[in-house]
Parts: C-alpha cells; sequence; structure tokens
C-alpha cells in the first residue's frame, strides 16, 4: 500500500465542475475580481488533491478513484497530471 | 406482532440523530436505535433513518465521504430487500452520493447557508414517507444546508416527473413552485425524491424538526407517524396473508 519510494508517482488529481453547471462559488469570486478592477470571466473554483501512487499504474488508479470517489460524474470533471518527471 | 423497529445511522459529523431518536421514541413511542456507521448489520429494523448532519465535515463533497462507510453496504441490502430507508438533509445527500438515488447536490444558488423556514408541498400520498399527509398538502419545515441545491440532467429530471418520484416541491405563500419559494436553488424546486420502487426516500427539510408545537410547528410529525404506521400495516398484512 505504500509508496514512498523510488517507484511512486506523485500525481496531481483538478476537479471543476462542469460547465454548464452551477459554480456559485466561481460566479462569486469571478464578482469580487470585478470590484477590484481585475477583467476576470468565466472564474470556476474547484479543488486539487496531491497524492502518491503506485509508478506501475497511477494513472489507471487515478482515473478509477476520480469516477469512483473524488469526482462526483453527474456534476464533475476531471485533470490527471504527474507533478515528478520521473526518468522512464 | 412487535412495534416497528427504527435504526438511526450515526456517522462522525452527524447532529440530528438526537433529534430523530427523540421524535421516534419520545414523541411517538417507537422503538427507534443509533446504529453507529462502522457496524455492518440492519438485521432486524423496518425503517433506517441515515439523520442530517455534516458528515466528515462536508470535505470533498457533502455526504461523499460517509457514503464510503461500512454500514452502506447494509444500507443498500436493506434498500434492495424494501426496507424503508429515509435520508434527510445530509442523509438525503449521502443517498446520493451511494447513489442509491438519482442526481446530485451543488451548493445552494446563492453560495450561502440557508438556515430558515420553508414551505414544501407534498406530492404523493400513497408511499409510505408521506400517507399520513393529504395529496397537495402544503406542510411548513425548515431546512438547515449548505448543498442542497438539487440537479440532475434532463433526462433523469423528465424519468424522475414521470414515474412521479419527486415527493415534495418547494412553494411560496401562495402554493406555487416558483424561484421565490425555492430556498437553494434545486431545479423543478425538488425537496424530496424517492427511488423508482418508492421505498428509498431522500428529503433537504428536517420533519423531526417540525414535530412539536413547542418548536413552531407540527407539520414534520405526520411523515414519521405516516412511516410508523405503513410499517404496522405492512406487518399486518404479512401476518394476514401468511399460512
Amino acid at each position: 500500500m505504500t509508496t514512498a519510494n523510488a517507484t511512486a508517482a506523485r500525481v496531481r488529481l483538478t476537479i471543476l465542475l462542469k460547465d454548464g453547471v452551477l459554480d456559485a462559488q466561481g460566479q462569486a469570486v469571478e464578482r469580487a475580481l470585478r470590484t477590484m478592477d481585475y477583467d476576470a470571466a468565466h472564474v470556476r473554483v474547484g479543488r486539487v488533491i496531491d497524492l502518491d501512487l503506485p509508478a506501475a499504474n497511477w494513472q489507471e488508479a487515478a482515473r478509477e478513484m476520480c469516477t469512483r470517489f473524488l469526482a462526483n460524474p453527474l456534476i464533475e470533471e476531471f485533470e490527471i497530471t504527474r507533478l515528478d518527471e520521473e526518468a522512464r | 406482532m412487535s412495534a416497528p423497529r427504527v435504526a438511526v445511522v450515526i456517522f462522525p459529523g452527524s447532529n440530528c440523530d438526537r433529534d430523530v431518536l427523540h421524535v421516534l421514541r419520545g414523541v411517538l413511542g417507537a422503538d427507534a436505535h443509533t446504529v453507529w456507521h462502522e457496524e455492518r448489520s440492519l438485521a432486524g429494523f423496518d425503517a433506517v433513518i441515515l439523520p442530517g448532519g455534516f458528515s466528515y465535515g462536508d470535505y470533498l463533497r457533502a455526504g461523499a465521504i460517509a457514503a464510503t462507510s461500512p454500514i452502506l453496504a447494509a444500507v443498500r441490502a436493506a434498500a434492495s430487500a424494501g426496507v424503508l430507508v429515509a435520508g434527510i438533509c445530509n442523509g438525503f445527500q449521502i443517498l446520493l452520493e451511494a447513489g442509491l438515488l438519482p442526481g446530485a447536490m451543488l451548493p445552494n444558488r446563492d453560495a450561502t447557508f440557508v438556515c430558515d423556514w420553508t414551505r414544501i408541498r407534498v406530492e404523493r400520498d400513497d408511499l409510505p414517507f408521506t400517507c399520513a399527509y393529504g395529496r397537495g398538502q402544503i406542510a411548513r419545515m425548515p431546512v438547515a444546508h449548505g448543498e442542497g441545491n438539487y440537479y440532475a440532467d434532463a433526462d433523469t429530471l423528465s424519468r424522475l416527473e414521470a414515474n412521479r418520484q419527486v415527493v415534495f416541491r418547494y412553494v411560496d405563500d401562495d402554493g406555487a413552485a416558483t424561484a421565490h419559494g425555492n430556498p437553494n436553488g434545486a431545479l423543478h424546486n425538488i425537496a424530496g425524491i424517492v427511488d423508482e420502487r418508492g421505498n428509498v426516500l431522500g428529503m433537504m427539510p428536517h420533519p423531526e424538526r417540525c414535530s412539536e408545537a413547542l418548536l413552531g410547528s407540527c407539520d414534520g410529525r405526520a411523515f414519521f407517524e405516516g412511516l410508523l404506521a405503513s410499517i404496522a400495516k405492512r406487518a399486518h398484512s404479512v401476518a394476514g396473508g401468511g399460512r
């Protein structure tokens, strides 16, 4: 279960509400930015989860945990990126 | 015939479990028991209530972490065996996250926590949960949530409406399902739904907070009375139809 070693991949999961799903927090932040005179548009607020996963199947594991638990596919979309540039 | 046995499941962060127990035991004299979320069996219970609160501090999404608790396998088994399952507020969110009811909760339309009285229209009186109400009756019940903005895609919504799965709808003072009467932006003013079979229900308003005159409304009491009465009726018909 432990991945605190050289065979671990450092993975970032970025989860956002889907386009077309009301993002009340994003709208509030956008309004605040505009009152601060920034020309900000289409603001969306999501969450970021960083974690270590076994390097052997990090993509598959990340996709599965997003689909089953970390994101709600009905309302959210996710993006998986690898943070460490490990030598292949 | 023994009295209906009702389980009230407690998750870390549940905070309406004692209110539900008080109404069931103290007000209605029912045989109600708490069940910790790490337990794995709900054997012997006629109904299961997932109470309101903030399980796991609403981390990730409201109800998402509680939906992974060991007790959920037992809730799932009970639901498929036809046992009555009701999720109130956070309990509704947990049932959605567990996939026992369709749809999802978004943060409220105005990005605020809403703690207020609402009016809800009872759309069906042919369910165990609503048999003590009249169809079209308007009940005054409080809500208290940050994520009660019910969302489902267009297909799911039309299926819910076609199957008459919308049980409670927020209405305004005139009894109309308008944006004005809607506290959180829920699509179709949905305050409560039931699964296709009719034995799993989720609702955002809190009937346990309005079951005694002292608390400003008794409109929630019929929810629990109906639940208990329909269990008793079921047991009777099973006994009567037995060999």
